[in-house]
C-alpha cells in the first residue's frame, strides 16, 4: 500500500488570457517511511508539485492518491479534514499564528481533532525541540529558528503519516539549520513519518532516500528509478 | 463540531486585537444608546400615562359641545356624576390696562372644583381656594400670558366690559402640555361673571364643557357606552379616563417611534462602519485563515472563529449603548420638556434594553458577515504562496443572502415601529438612495482624483490625494458615514428656515398680517372708521354666515345609515362608501358668498358659485367634498338659524390654505344670504407692534367682542415651537453625527494599521515628521470636506424639492449656516484623523520590521 500516489498530474494556470502549464504529466509513489526530496530550479513546479500532493489545491488533470484516498474528488472541507489526520507541514516562513503563543500553535491540530490533553502532549512536543520554556511566547517574540522549531513541533503534533516541508531551512542560517534538520529527521525517524521535501540545497536533498529532480514542469530524473535502472543494468550485465 | 474549541480559538486569536474589535464595535454604541433611551423613554412616558391617566383629564368624564343639545341631554349634563365643574370657553382679546398689553387668548369661565385629580399648579397656592369661592371678579391667568403682557399677580386683566383682579400665575393646568399655554394661553374666570363682560354674543364660536367625578369605583365606560349614542346624535364630545389615555399614549408612542427610526439611522450608520472595519481586519487575518486551514480547519470553522470574535464585540459594544442609554434616558424628559403632559418618572426599562442589545447584536453581526464571508473560501495555498490572489476574486451568492436578510431586517425594525408597511419600505428605500448617493459621490471622487492626478503638485499634496484612492483607502466609508451626518445636520437648518421664512413670507410685502374677526353687522362701520384713523389698509373684508346642514339629497345621516342586511353584498359596499359620515350633519359651517374666486383658490371641476333659475349653485372645497362623499349635482339643504336654504353644488375648488386669506369650504353666490344673521371678517396690514397694541387697544375697548390675531405674534410662537422641536431633532441628531465621528476614528485607526508601515518606510527614507503629518492631515481635510460637501449638497436638493413640490415657494438656501457646517465636519475630521494617527510619528521603525504592528 502507498502513502502517496501521483499519477499523470498536469496544472495549468490561466492567466491574463494565455494558459501557462506548470506541471506536465509528473508519475511517482511513495510507501510508508520514505524521506523524499524535490528538486529543481526556481520557477520549476516545486511548490506547486507539492501544493497538490498535499490537497491545498486541485490538478488541471491526473490525480492525487493519499493514504489511498484520491484526493481530487472531493471538497476542499472533505480535504481539509484528511489534512487533520494525515498531514503535516513545515513552510519556509514558518506560518505560526501570530495571534496565538508558542504552545497553542502547537496546540490547534490536536484541538482540532478534539483530542483531550493536547496542553500535555503539546508541551511535550515543545520540550522535545527544546522551547519547552517559552511556551508562553507569542512567534513574534521568538527568532527565526525557534519559530520553525515550534513549527516543526507543530506539524508532528497530530502525528502525521506524511509530513511536507517547503524550504523549511530557506529563511535560516547555516547553523540554526543544521539544528532545526537535524530535528527535523530525528522527529521523523522516531515517528516514522514520510516526509517529502522541497529544496534548493542539495546537501539537505542528500540525506532523503530518495531524490526526484524537476524542470520545466517535468520530472526529469529519480534517483530511484536510477536505483532501479542500475539494478536492471546490473542484472542484464551479468 | 467543536464548538468550544471555536469558542476557545475565538477568545485566544482576539487577545492582541481586542482594543481594535473593540473600537469597531464602539460604532455602534451611540445608535443602540439613542435606540435604547428614545424606547426607554417611550415605555416610561406610557406607563407615566397610565398612572396619572385621571389627571390627564381632571376628571373621570368630559362632556362638551358648541351647539346646544335637546333638553333632555342638557337635563342628564347637569345631574351626571357625583360632583360636576362647568366650563365656557371661547376666544377673545383680553387686555391689561396697567401695561396697555392686548393678546388673543383663551377665556375660561369656571364653575365647580376643577380639576378633580391632579394638581393645578398656580402661584400662591391659595388662589385656587380663592378662585373656587367665586366671591369677587378673580382670575388665574396663564404663566406665558403674564409674561407676555408684562403682567404680575396683583394686576388686573381686562375681558370686554370687565376687570379682575389676578389672584395667581398658572404654571400647569392637569393635561394640558406647556406647549399648549404658549401657544393658546388661558385666562381662567369665574363663570358667573361671563355674561357681563358682553364677549358672549353671536357669532363668537363658544365650547361647553363638563367636567365629572363620579364616586370611587364606578365603572365610567360602562355608564358612557349606555348613553353614547345619544350624546353622538346631539353632536356631544365626550371624554373618559380610558379613553384620552389611549390618545394621550398612541400620539406619544407614534412620536418615540418615529425618533427611534432616526435612531436607527445612527444604528446603522455604525454598522456600516462596522462592516468596513471588519472588512480590513478580515484582511489582516488572511494570512492565519490559511494557515488554519493547512492544519485542517474547515472554511465553516474559520468563519466561526471571526463571527464569534465580532458577535462578542457587539455584544459588548450593544450593552455598553444600552447602559449608555438608560443614562441619556434621564435627560430625554428635560429635552421634551414642555411636549409632555404628564411627569414621566424615568426607571430602567427592561423590554427597551433587551431590544436594543438584540437589535444591536443582531444588526452589526449581519454587516459583519459581509466581509466575514470571504474568510470561508480562503485558499490554503496561501501559506505557500503570498501573492495567491484567485480565492477572494469570485461572487459569493451567500453575500446576496446576506443583503437580503439587511435589507428584511430594516424593513421589519421600520415597519415594527411605525406598523406602516408602505413607511417602513419607503424608510428602507429612502436609505438606500441616500446611501447610494453618497457611495456614488465618493466614487465619482475616487475617479476624478485618478483621472485629473496633478502629478505637477508637490509631494506631499500627489501623497495624500494619492491616499484617496489607492488600496485599502477609507474614502467610500467615510464619505457616507460623516455625509450621512452632515446631511442630517444642514437638512435640519434647511427645512427649519425654509419653514420659518415661508411664515415670514406671509408676514411681509403687502400680505395682511392682522386678522380682525367676529365682527357684528352694526359693527363694521365703527371698526373700518378705527382702522383708518391709523391710517391703516383694509385689504379684505369678508362676511361669515354660519349654518348647518339638514340633509344631503333629502336624506339626513340617520336616513343614510348602513344599508339593510338582505341587500347584495357589492351593493352594500357601494352604499357604505357613499354614506356621507354623521359628523357632515353636526358641525358648523362658516360660509362667505361672493361670485368670482380669490387668489387662492383655483377650480377644479364645475363653476365658481352662481345662480341660475332661482337656483344657488355653490362651490365646494375639493377635499371636503370628497371626505363627505358629495358629488357635483348633489342637493344640500342648509339651515341658516332656522331657515332652509336649498343648494347644488355647481363646483368644486382647490384652495392653498397655507396663504393668510380667509379661505372657506363652502362658498355662496352673492343675492342670497345678504340678510342672514352674520358677521364679519377684516384684514389689514400694520407696521408695527406699536400700531398693533394701539389698533387692538381701540378694538378692546370699543367693541371688545372683536378678535385679533396679530401675525407678528403668531410668527414669534411658531418660531419658539420650531425651536423646541429641532432641539429635539438636533438632538436625534447629535446620536448620528457623533456616531459618524466615531466610526471616521475607528476607521482612521484602522487604516493607521495599514499605513504605519508606510509611514515608518517613508521616515527611514528621510521624509520629515512635518512631511508625514501634513500628508495625514491634508488627506483627512480633503475627505472630510468631500464629506460634508456632499451631505450639504444632498440636503440642498432634498430641501429644494420640499420647497419645490411641498410648500410651492421660491428657495433660497442660507449659505451662511451651510459654510459653518462644512468648515466644522472638515476640521473635526482632521483633528480626529491626525490624533488618531499620531502614533506613525512616534513609533520607532523597528517595531515595524519585527512585524509588531
Ligand atoms: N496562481 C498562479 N498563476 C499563474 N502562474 C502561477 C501561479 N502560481 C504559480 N505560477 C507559476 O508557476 C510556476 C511554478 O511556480 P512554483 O511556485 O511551483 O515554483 P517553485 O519551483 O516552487 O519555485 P521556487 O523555487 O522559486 O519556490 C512559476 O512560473 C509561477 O510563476
Ligand atoms: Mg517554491
Amino acid at each position: 500500500m502507498s502513502i502517496l500516489r501521483v499519477e499523470n498530474l498536469t496544472k495549468t494556470y490561466a492567466s491574463g488570457g494565455s494558459n501557462l502549464t506548470v506541471l506536465h504529466g509528473v508519475n511517482f509513489t511513495l510507501e510508508p517511511g520514505d524521506t523524499f526530496a524535490i528538486v529543481g530550479p526556481s520557477g520549476s513546479g516545486k511548490t506547486t508539485l507539492l501544493g497538490l500532493c498535499a490537497g491545498l489545491d486541485r490538478a488541471t488533470s491526473g490525480s492525487v492518491y493519499l493514504n489511498d484516498i484520491r484526493l481530487d474528488t472531493l471538497s476542499e472541507d472533505q480535504r481539509a479534514a484528511i489534512r487533520n489526520q494525515h498531514v503535516g507541514f513545515i513552510f519556509q516562513n514558518f506560518q505560526l499564528l501570530p495571534t496565538l503563543t508558542a504552545l497553542e500553535n502547537v496546540m490547534v491540530p490536536l484541538e482540532l481533532r478534539g483530542e483531550r490533553g493536547a496542553q500535555k502532549n503539546a508541551q511535550a512536543l515543545l520540550d522535545r525541540v527544546g522551547l519547552g520554556q517559552r511556551g508562553h511566547h507569542y512567534p513574534t517574540q521568538l527568532s527565526g529558528g525557534e519559530q520553525q522549531r515550534v513549527s516543526l513541533a507543530r506539524a508532528f503534533a497530530n502525528r502525521p503519516k506524511l509530513l511536507f516541508a517547503d524550504e523549511p531551512t530557506g529563511n535560516l542560517d547555516a547553523d540554526t539549520s543544521a539544528t532545526v534538520v537535524d530535528l527535523l529527521f530525528e522527529l521523523n525517524r522516531e515517528a516514522g513519518t514520510t516526509l517529502v521535501l522541497v529544496t534548493h540545497d542539495l546537501e539537505l536533498a542528500a540525506r532523503t532516500q530518495r531524490i526526484v529532480r524537476v524542470k520545466g514542469g517535468t520530472v526529469v530524473s529519480d534517483t530511484q528509478e536510477r536505483k532501479s535502472e542500475r539494478v536492471i543494468e546490473r542484472a542484464n550485465g551479468e | 463540531m467543536k464548538f468550544s474549541w471555536l469558542f476557545r480559538m475565538a477568545w485566544r486569536d482576539s487577545r492582541r486585537s481586542r482594543q481594535r474589535l473593540l473600537l469597531f464595535m464602539s460604532a455602534i454604541v451611540l445608535g443602540i444608546a439613542a435606540l435604547v433611551a428614545i424606547n426607554s423613554f417611550g415605555d416610561n412616558l406610557a406607563l407615566s400615562i397610565d398612572d396619572q391617566a385621571r389627571e390627564l383629564l381632571g376628571a373621570d368624564l368630559t362632556l362638551s359641545w358648541n351647539r346646544p343639545p335637546t333638553r333632555k341631554t342638557q337635563q342628564l349634563a347637569k345631574t351626571m356624576g357625583r360632583d360636576r365643574a362647568y366650563e365656557v370657553s371661547f376666544a377673545s382679546l383680553v387686555s391689561i390696562p396697567k401695561t396697555g398689553g392686548v393678546r388673543l387668548a383663551q377665556v375660561k369661565g369656571l364653575t365647580g372644583n376643577f380639576p378633580y385629580y391632579g394638581t393645578w399648579e398656580v402661584q400662591p397656592a391659595s388662589a385656587v381656594q380663592t378662585f373656587r369661592q367665586a366671591s369677587g371678579r378673580v382670575a388665574l391667568v396663564d404663566d406665558a400670558l403674564l409674561v407676555q403682557l408684562g403682567a404680575q399677580p396683583g394686576d388686573s386683566v381686562r375681558l370686554g366690559n370687565l376687570s379682575f383682579l389676578i389672584a395667581g400665575r398658572v404654571t400647569k393646568t392637569p393635561g394640558q402640555a406647556a406647549i399648549a399655554a404658549t401657544v393658546a394661553p388661558t385666562v381662567f374666570v369665574p363663570n358667573q361673571f361671563l355674561a357681563n363682560t358682553g364677549l358672549l354674543q353671536r357669532g363668537s364660536r363658544v365650547n361647553y364643557k363638563y367636567y365629572y367625578q363620579f364616586a370611587p369605583g364606578t365603572d365610567v365606560d360602562k355608564y358612557v357606552r349606555t348613553i353614547s349614542g345619544r350624546l353622538d346624535k346631539d353632536g356631544v364630545n365626550y371624554d373618559t379616563v380610558s379613553e384620552r389615555k389611549k390618545q394621550t399614549g398612541r400620539s406619544f408612542a407614534d412620536l418615540t417611534k418615529y425618533l427611534s427610526l432616526v435612531a436607527f439611522v445612527a444604528l446603522l450608520l455604525g454598522c456600516v462602519g462596522v462592516a468596513s472595519a471588519v472588512q480590513l481586519y478580515v484582511k489582516e487575518k488572511i494570512a492565519s485563515v490559511a494557515i488554519l486551514r493547512t492544519l485542517g480547519a474547515s472554511g465553516r470553522q474559520a468563519l466561526l472563529i471571526y463571527l464569534l470574535q465580532t458577535a462578542l464585540m457587539g455584544l459588548i459594544g450593544a450593552t455598553v449603548g444600552a447602559l449608555v442609554g438608560s443614562a441619556v434616558q434621564l435627560v430625554l424628559p428635560r429635552v421634551f420638556g414642555d411636549f409632555l403632559p404628564v411627569t414621566v418618572q424615568t426607571t430602567l426599562s427592561g423590554p427597551a434594553i433587551l431590544g436594543g442589545i438584540g437589535t444591536g447584536l443582531l444588526i452589526s453581526v449581519l454587516f459583519a458577515l459581509l466581509p466575514l464571508l470571504a474568510i470561508r473560501n480562503v485558499s490554503p495555498l496561501r501559506a505557500l504562496r503570498n501573492s495567491y490572489e484567485d480565492d477572494l476574486s469570485g461572487r459569493d451568492p451567500l453575500r446576496w443572502a446576506v443583503y437580503l436578510l439587511i435589507i428584511g431586517f430594516i424593513v421589519g425594525f421600520a415597519y415594527l415601529q411605525t406598523r406602516n408597511l408602505m413607511l417602513a419600505v419607503g424608510f428602507t428605500g429612502g436609505l438606500a438612495v441616500a446611501f447610494g448617493i453618497l457611495t456614488l459621490l465618493g466614487l465619482g471622487l475616487i475617479a476624478l482624483v485618478r483621472r485629473f492626478f496633478p502629478s505637477s503638485w508637490s509631494y506631499v499634496w500627489r501623497q495624500s490625494l494619492a491616499n484617496l484612492y489607492r488600496p485599502n483607502n477609507q474614502t467610500l466609508i467615510l464619505v457616507t458615514a460623516i455625509g450621512l451626518g452632515a446631511f442630517l445636520i444642514a437638512t435640519l437648518y434647511l427645512t427649519q428656515g425654509l419653514l420659518l421664512g415661508r411664515v415670514q413670507l406671509s408676514g411681509s410685502g403687502k400680505q395682511p398680517n392682522m386678522v380682525l374677526f367676529d365682527i357684528q353687522n352694526e359693527q363694521i362701520a365703527g371698526v373700518r372708521a378705527l382702522v383708518k384713523q391709523q391710517k391703516l389698509p383694509i385689504l379684505q373684508e369678508v362676511p361669515i354666515v354660519t349654518m348647518r346642514l339638514n340633509d344631503i339629497n333629502g336624506k339626513t345621516s340617520s336616513e343614510s345609515k348602513p344599508p339593510r342586511p338582505d341587500q347584495p353584498a357589492d351593493t352594500v359596499r357601494a352604499d357604505s362608501t357613499r354614506r356621507p359620515p354623521s359628523w357632515a350633519f353636526t358641525r358648523e359651517y362658516r360660509v362667505t358668498y361672493r361670485d368670482t374666486l380669490i387668489s387662492s383658490e383655483k377650480i377644479a371641476a364645475g363653476k365658481g358659485p352662481y345662480q341660475e333659475n332661482g337656483a344657488i349653485y355653490i362651490s365646494m372645497e375639493k377635499d371636503y367634498m370628497e371626505r363627505m362623499h358629495v358629488k357635483l349635482g348633489d342637493t344640500l339643504n342648509f339651515n341658516v338659524q332656522g331657515a332652509p336654504i336649498p343648494t347644488i353644488v355647481g363646483g368644486t375648488r382647490e384652495v392653498d390654505w397655507s396663504r393668510v386669506q380667509t379661505n372657506f369650504l363652502i362658498v355662496f353666490p352673492s343675492g342670497v344670504l345678504e340678510q342672514a344673521p352674520q358677521f364679519r371678517v377684516l384684514m389689514t396690514r400694520v407696521p408695527d407692534n406699536q400700531t398693533s397694541a394701539v389698533l387692538q387697544r381701540g378694538l378692546v375697548s370699543q367693541f371688545p367682542n372683536v378678535s385679533a390675531i396679530d401675525l407678528g405674534l403668531i410668527l414669534k410662537t411658531v418660531d419658539e415651537i420650531l425651536d423646541q422641536i429641532s432641539f429635539v431633532i438636533r438632538f436625534m441628531a447629535l446620536f448620528s453625527i457623533l456616531t459618524g465621528l466615531l466610526v471616521l476614528a475607528s476607521s482612521v485607526v484602522i487604516s493607521k494599521y495599514q499605513r504605519l508601515r508606510e509611514s515608518v518606510l517613508l521616515r527611514t527614507l528621510g521624509a520629515s515628521r512635518n512631511q508625514i503629518l501634513r500628508i495625514t492631515a491634508l488627506e483627512y481635510g480633503l475627505l472630510g470636506l468631500l464629506a460634508a460637501l456632499s451631505g450639504i449638497l444632498l440636503s440642498v436638493a432634498g430641501t429644494w424639492a420640499l420647497a419645490r413640490f411641498v410648500f410651492e415657494v421660491a428657495y433660497q438656501p442660507d449659505v451662511v449656516p451651510l459654510f459653518v457646517i462644512a468648515s466644522v465636519v472638515t476640521v473635526l475630521t482632521v483633528v480626529i484623523g491626525v490624533f488618531n494617527s499620531r502614533e506613525v510619528l512616534v513609533r520607532p521603525p523597528l517595531d515595524v520590521l519585527r512585524g509588531d504592528v
